[in-house]
């Protein structure tokens, strides 16, 4: 197929027309209001740096950018623990192995706005019954403090998340050819040595790929903190994602939103960039 | 024998793991069932008398059937074009090696670090300055947000045909599009139901972009409606469960009858 074959052009309309009006064009036009006053109606008077300036003193979106990255640490180390320890159990030579991958990763095809709904009611409820049986004050007041909101918000990411995660561990894992094992066993390895010294090199790239994704996806999370917390209380649990939509459609405050959303890519973009460079370089390694 | 016990314990772990994954979905199941004043006073246990009237009003509140049909007709439309579009353009990109296409293969590549945030206000406003702030708008979105995946995976694929078979059919008197329909496009069938799932379920979950898009009352999809009837019903849990259980049960009707597609896909699509 040739430039020139009017099939190549028509093969690819329909997405280039898809992607140029959906994502381009309005990421370049993004840019351009980023550096305006414009506030949703009528023609942006240019002015320049202020937008980007003002950014950098306002405590509610530095706050709110602190919280994302503390979230996203969080969220990266536990959702991996977790998604591995599960990969682990469900390939292990144990008869309930596939009933275990459905219920582990059944949680992600549900919407995050709908889980957030769900523990909403178990950490009000379901934990006040918890405390009251027990007495245990600590069960009490989820969600309405800094703290609890922010483990609810791990909490729920967790129970979302490692199941899509374990399944990338477990593609790894199937990998790893079970004659190594058996000449480590034969040698005397344990179960522990085997693990550290065959399975794991071998599913480094999984790694990789997954800290790409837990990273990406919990710093882009909108919908799961929208219906856990709606940034309660007083935003102190608001992420970027939340922040920007409501300065932009909340407070129509649309160009120092959007100045809030180029910084938002910019950071995406780098950290994405760097992992995938990273992940480049090991490859080349191994 | 030590082997044995062993796997006896992981399965054991295994089995308080999936108790406790299923947990938040048997507490909203079973309050769902629990009169109102029963969830006050026995958050945990099975309902004293299992009532079925949170479901009726649930049911009616979220104008069931047609919030249903809202999100089948967005979600299915979305996926057969954004299937059958990335295909024809994975094809032509992957059959053409010129510099145009490497770089139009980067640029749809490029496009899946863009945040969705980054580009929802001028979407938003140029999409209502020409009108299009409804259903086929928001589906033509899909496409947009769809197609970089999609084509990245098809285009993985596709590098594994070889192009001999092309070669045969044009022989054979066959145009572009009848070697891309007969040929092609059949051989591709285990990506497009990977393709299809991976954006089945962003789909069906989102909310943001149809929040912005279909306000509108009678068009809403189950998240959008969702969202209204749990603001409205934040202090009735009976009712608002009931809400979420009717608008789970689609997609735990899907899972239970493809789980393994599912799974494979998720796999397929994550480990590329």
């Amino acid at each position: 197929m040739r430039n020139r074959d009017a099939a190549y052009w028509l093969f690819l309309t329909p997405v280039l027309a898809a992607l140029i009006l959906v994502v381009i064009v309005p990421l370049i036009y993004g840019f351009y209001y980023s550096f305006t006053n414009w506030n949703g109606l009528g023609t942006p008077d240019f002015i320049g740096l202020k937008n980007y300036m003002d950014l950098f003193t306002d405590k509610g979106f530095l706050d709110t950018f602190w919280f994302t990255i503390k979230f996203s640490v969080a969220a990266i180390v536990v959702i991996n623990i977790i998604g591995l320890s599960l990969a682990l159990i469900v390939t292990s030579k144990i008869k309930s192995s596939n009933i275990l991958r459905t219920v582990f990763f059944m949680p992600n095809l549900i919407g995050g706005l709908i889980l957030g709904f769900i523990w909403q009611f178990i950490f009000i409820k379901v934990f006040g019954a918890i405390g009251d049986l027990t007495g245990i004050e600590a069960f009490n007041g989820w969600l309405s403090t800094t703290d609890t909101g922010f483990w609810g918000l791990i909490i729920l990411t967790s129970w979302q998340m490692a199941g899509y995660i374990m399944i990338i561990y477990i593609a790894y894992l199937q990998a790893v050819p079970e004659d190594l094992i058996e000449a480590a066993k034969i040698d005397g390895a344990n179960s522990f040595q085997r693990f550290r010294h065959i399975t794991f090199p071998l599913v480094a790239p999984a790694f990789t790929v997954s800290l790409f994704l837990t990273l990406s996806h919990s710093f882009k999370i909108y919908d799961q903190n929208l219906s856990l917390t709606n940034g309660a209380p007083y935003n102190s649990t608001e992420m970027v994602a939340m922040n920007i939509v409501k300065s932009a459609f909340t407070e129509n405050d649309m160009a120092y939103a959007q100045a809030k959303a180029v910084i938002f890519f910019v950071i995406v973009a780098v950290v994405s960039l760097t992992q995938v460079y990273i992940n480049k370089k090991r490859e080349v390694e191994l | 024998m030590r082997e044995k016990w062993k796997l006896w314990l992981i399965g054991f772990v295994g089995f308080i793991l999936a108790i406790l994954w299923l947990s938040p979905f048997y507490l909203m199941i079973v309050n769902a069932f629990k009169m109102k004043r029963d969830i006050f006073a026995d958050t945990l246990g099975l309902p004293e008398t299992w009532t079925f009237e949170n479901f009726y009003q649930a049911f009616e509140q979220l104008d069931f059937l047609r919030t249903l049909f809202n999100s089948l007709l967005i979600s299915g439309v979305s996926v057969v074009i954004i299937i059958i579009f990335s295909a024809m353009a994975a094809y032509a990109l992957s059959r053409n090696k010129s510099k145009i296409s490497s770089l139009l293969f980067f640029a749809f590549v490029a496009a899946m670090l863009i945040p969705f945030q980054s580009v929802m206000i001028p979407l938003v406003a140029q999409f209502g300055q020409f009108g299009m702030l409804n259903k086929a708008g928001l589906i033509f979105m899909y496409l947009g947000f769809g197609c970089s995946l999609s084509i990245f995976l098809y285009h993985g694929t596709l590098k594994g045909i070889p192009i001999s078979l092309d070669e045969a059919a044009k022989i054979d008197g066959a145009n572009r599009f009848q070697i891309f329909w007969h040929i092609i496009f059949p051989l591709l069938k285990p990506m497009s139901i990977t393709v299809g799932i991976l954006n089945v379920i962003w789909i069906w979950n989102d909310y943001l972009l149809p929040s912005l898009v279909i306000g509108g009352a009678g068009s809403e999809t189950i998240p959008l409606k969702l969202f209204f009837f749990f603001g409205q019903y934040t202090k009735q849990w009976h009712l608002a469960l009931a809400g979420l259980t009717l608008s789970i049960i689609p997609v735990i009707i899907a899972y239970f009858f493809a789980q393994r597609q599912i799974i494979k896909g998720i796999a397929d699509g994550a480990v590329k």
